[in-house]
């Protein structure tokens, strides 16, 4: 037993085949038949803020974009922002994961399902392991473009106490457009969770969303519509409180 | 270090006593570990900067200008990878270097192939510096190596084997010392965790399938890589520092076992909560509370081995580097059987006391006992004595204290934050409550800065105007030491 080829057989080969298909093989197999998504097939819906950032800033959409259908832009604005969002490691101080316990659900909305991560831009997924700043896959309408054009500029701005990182090379050089990295970023983050029947899902609407509308699994049966809770109270507060 | 030791004499002390003569050459090519060495302290002078500079950043006081290259979120990702990769595994190679040879009693497969890997591997990680500053990272944690440099970290990976394994295929020895039990095992894991961890969640699985494989590559790096080369390390340097064997084989062959079915299981612990199926996430912590138990061995073998002997970690300061290692290899364990609960998952998972907990693994128990090693290896390599005693102290209380204190601060820090969350406070209240925290782990950050600096200008004196010796003042020869403990054969 005490020879070179046994351990490097049994524990160096055997034991890592053993936990890869443990940890590994077993783990893929309850969503071995989903479809990986391409961006394309993701940027077919493309949320209202999406078109609201066109009508915004006309002429950096026109310079970053060009004359593309606006699906065909939002898919290159996901490209881009999602590059820009794992090169500046946004996502080692946000998660994209809503768990179910921990007060996650209260906080940032409906709990994370299997389907929303198995696309594209999610090879490899980007659940981050820390929550400096807020979760994010729930982000999308939490804020308006405006507020995300001041806060990638410089964030203390907007919310004061935060802790993140100017980003001035998201801005044209007046310091008030965003450039194309800029406006995909927004883009992108805006992008996140929108593909969730209704948003935003805040503490004050929680349940609602589950209530008023089915799981997102496309065969099982679908609950009977409930009226949200108390929508038109939403917004107020969110200018004020930034989305919480 | 005896004349006879010295790599330009030609002639060597042969661990096994008889079989000097029939080598040509130096047995252990002490040049490529102290290149090694001084590449990793490098990389870790720099690694240190960025998480200081990034700490500044969560204080409000960033201090570099605002430039794309210099983001602070890309320091961050700087800071884990030279770590990870340009400190640990640069000093695991000489470490390599150094013992594989000594427990083999056979030569590394070729000296050119030894500044190869030497070139390639600092050369991978100048690319991911580069990589990283360019904005350039792939969304893998520890393995944030740009796409286009991942084949050449396989490359690496297997030049690594290719180059350990041949003296260890070649020893003549019956049976092989444990620390050769790690080492055998970690080079096929290196290239495999790599693999698995950098090329299959980015080209062939998405999402839920992937990320089960994110968490074993976070995981198996340090398990599969960093712990068994520490391990290996510990069980080769303290018997020799101590004069004494380890206290037992059998348990530490147990340790090994352990390790080598336990830890590989254990990955998907890193994402607990998340949409990763729950028998996945059960299992994880299972094996992940098993291997608390098996890591026990390896922390009882060393007290003992430490108590039965008479060697003070007042006066060896680097058997007190090991020490403090094991010390907090066991704070380590027992902290993480716990939070791998779901009970305190849900508290501290994405919190600070992670941060906490991975500084004093990475660094306070892996990071400490290479410092151990160099403390003992470099008055050998030089063939001088240390230049200042003092020097030594502050480096290891510098660091030792800096550490404590960061470990604590990350703690506390991450309970509050995990409560605060988890009765809905909002983010912004909890970031205020963070500051003073995060302005105490900036002060531990300079002193372990300032531990660095005492140490690298110790080495620096050390090798321009230490005093010229034969035997080294705290340690027998070192030949002596390796027939009283007949490394080989314990």
């Amino acid at each position: 037993m005490e020879r070179f080829s046994f351990v490097f057989l049994v524990a160096g080969l055997g034991f890592f085949a053993l936990a890869f298909a443990v940890s590994g093989y077993i783990p893929m197999l309850p969503v071995d038949r989903l479809e990986v998504r391409t961006v394309a097939q993701m940027s077919a819906q493309v949320p209202l803020s999406f078109v609201e950032l066109k009508e915004q800033y006309p002429d950096a959409f026109k310079k970053a974009y060009g004359d593309k259908p606006i699906e065909a832009a939002l898919a290159e604005a996901l490209e881009v922002g999602h590059k820009s969002y794992v090169g500046e490691a946004c996502w080692h101080c946000h998660s994209q994961q809503v768990r179910p316990w921990g007060g996650d659900e209260a906080t940032y909305g409906r709990v994370s399902f299997p389907e929303e991560y198995h696309n594209k831009l999610n090879m490899p997924p980007l659940w981050g392991t820390r929550r400096i700043g807020p979760d994010l896959i729930r982000e999308a309408g939490k804020h308006s473009n405006d507020w995300h054009v001041a806060h990638f500029f410089h964030p203390r701005d907007v919310v004061p106490t935060s802790v993140m990182p100017d980003y001035p090379w998201f801005y044209e050089a007046d310091g008030l457009t965003p450039n194309k990295t800029g406006l995909s970023v927004i883009a992108y983050i805006q992008w996140l969770g929108s593909w969730l029947p209704a948003h935003p899902e805040t503490i004050q609407g929680v349940g609602a969303i589950e209530r008023a509308y089915p799981e997102p699994k496309f065969d099982r049966p679908i609950a009977a519509p409930a009226p949200a809770a108390s929508p038109a109270s939403q917004p107020a507060a969110e200018e004020e409180n930034g989305g919480y | 270090m005896s004349a006879e030791n010295h790599p330009d004499s030609g002639q060597t002390a042969n661990p096994q006593g008889g079989a000097a003569t029939t080598l040509t050459g130096a047995l252990v090519n002490e040049s490529l570990v102290k290149w090694h060495i001084i590449a990793a302290l490098f990389w870790f002078g720099i690694a240190l900067f960025a998480g200081l500079f990034y700490s500044m950043q969560l204080i409000k006081h960033w201090p570099l200008p605002l430039i794309p290259v210099l983001s602070p979120g890309r320091i961050r990702m700087i800071h884990t990878n030279l770590i990870a990769f340009g400190f640990l595994t640069n000093a695991f190679f000489g470490m390599l270097c150094w013992t594989v040879p000594r427990l083999t009693g056979k030569k590394i497969a070729s000296n050119f192939l030894g500044y190869a890997i030497f070139g390639a591997w600092n050369l991978i990680i100048l690319l991911t510096y580069i990589g990283l500053h360019m904005g350039e990272a792939q969304a893998v944690e520890w393995g944030e190596t740009p796409v286009w440099v991942d084949p050449l970290v396989v490359v690496g990976a297997v030049l690594v084997a290719i180059q350990f394994y041949t003296p260890i295929i070649r020893t003549t020895e019956r049976a092989m010392y444990v620390s050769l039990w790690y080492f055998s095992a970690a080079f096929v894991w290196l290239g495999l965790t790599y693999i698995m961890g950098n090329f299959f969640p980015q080209y062939l699985v998405a999402g839920n399938a992937a990320g089960p494989l994110l968490g074993l590559y976070i995981h198996d790096l340090v398990g599969l890589w960093v712990t068994p080369m520490g391990w290996g390390m510990m069980y080769f340097f303290v018997p020799i520092i101590m004069k004494r064997p380890i206290w037992s084989h059998a348990l530490s062959l147990v340790g090994f076992w352990g390790l080598a079915f336990f830890y590989p299981l254990q990955g998907v612990h890193h994402f607990l909560g998340s949409p990763i199926p729950m028998f996945a996430q059960y299992s994880a912590v299972v094996s992940t509370i098993a291997i608390e138990i098996v890591v026990t061995t390896v922390i009882i073998n060393f007290f003992t081995t430490w108590k039965n002997g008479n060697t003070s970690i007042g006066n060896n300061i680097a058997l007190r580097w090991f020490w403090l290692g094991a010390f907090n290899y066991a704070l380590t364990c027992f902290q993480c059987s716990l939070q791998v609960t779901l009970t305190f998952q849900q508290v501290i998972h994405f919190t600070d006391w992670v941060v906490g907990h991975a500084h004093l693994v990475m660094f306070g128990v892996f990071s400490f006992w290479i410092f151990g090693m160099i403390d003992h290896l470099w008055p050998k390599l030089t063939g001088r004595e240390w230049y200042s005693r003092a020097l030594r102290e502050w480096h290891f209380w510098l660091m030792g204290m800096g550490l404590a204190v960061m470990f604590l601060t990350l703690t506390a820090a991450g309970m509050i934050d995990g409560f605060m969350a988890l009765n809905l406070v909002p983010r912004e209240t909890i970031l205020n409550a963070m500051q003073p925290f995060w302005f105490v782990r900036t002060f531990t950050g300079v002193a372990i800065i300032a531990g660095f600096l005492c140490q690298t200008a110790n080495m620096y004196l050390t090798a321009r105007a230490g005093r010229v010796t034969h035997i080294d003042t705290d340690y027998a020869p070192y030949e002596e030491l390796e027939q009283e403990t007949t490394v080989g054969t314990v």
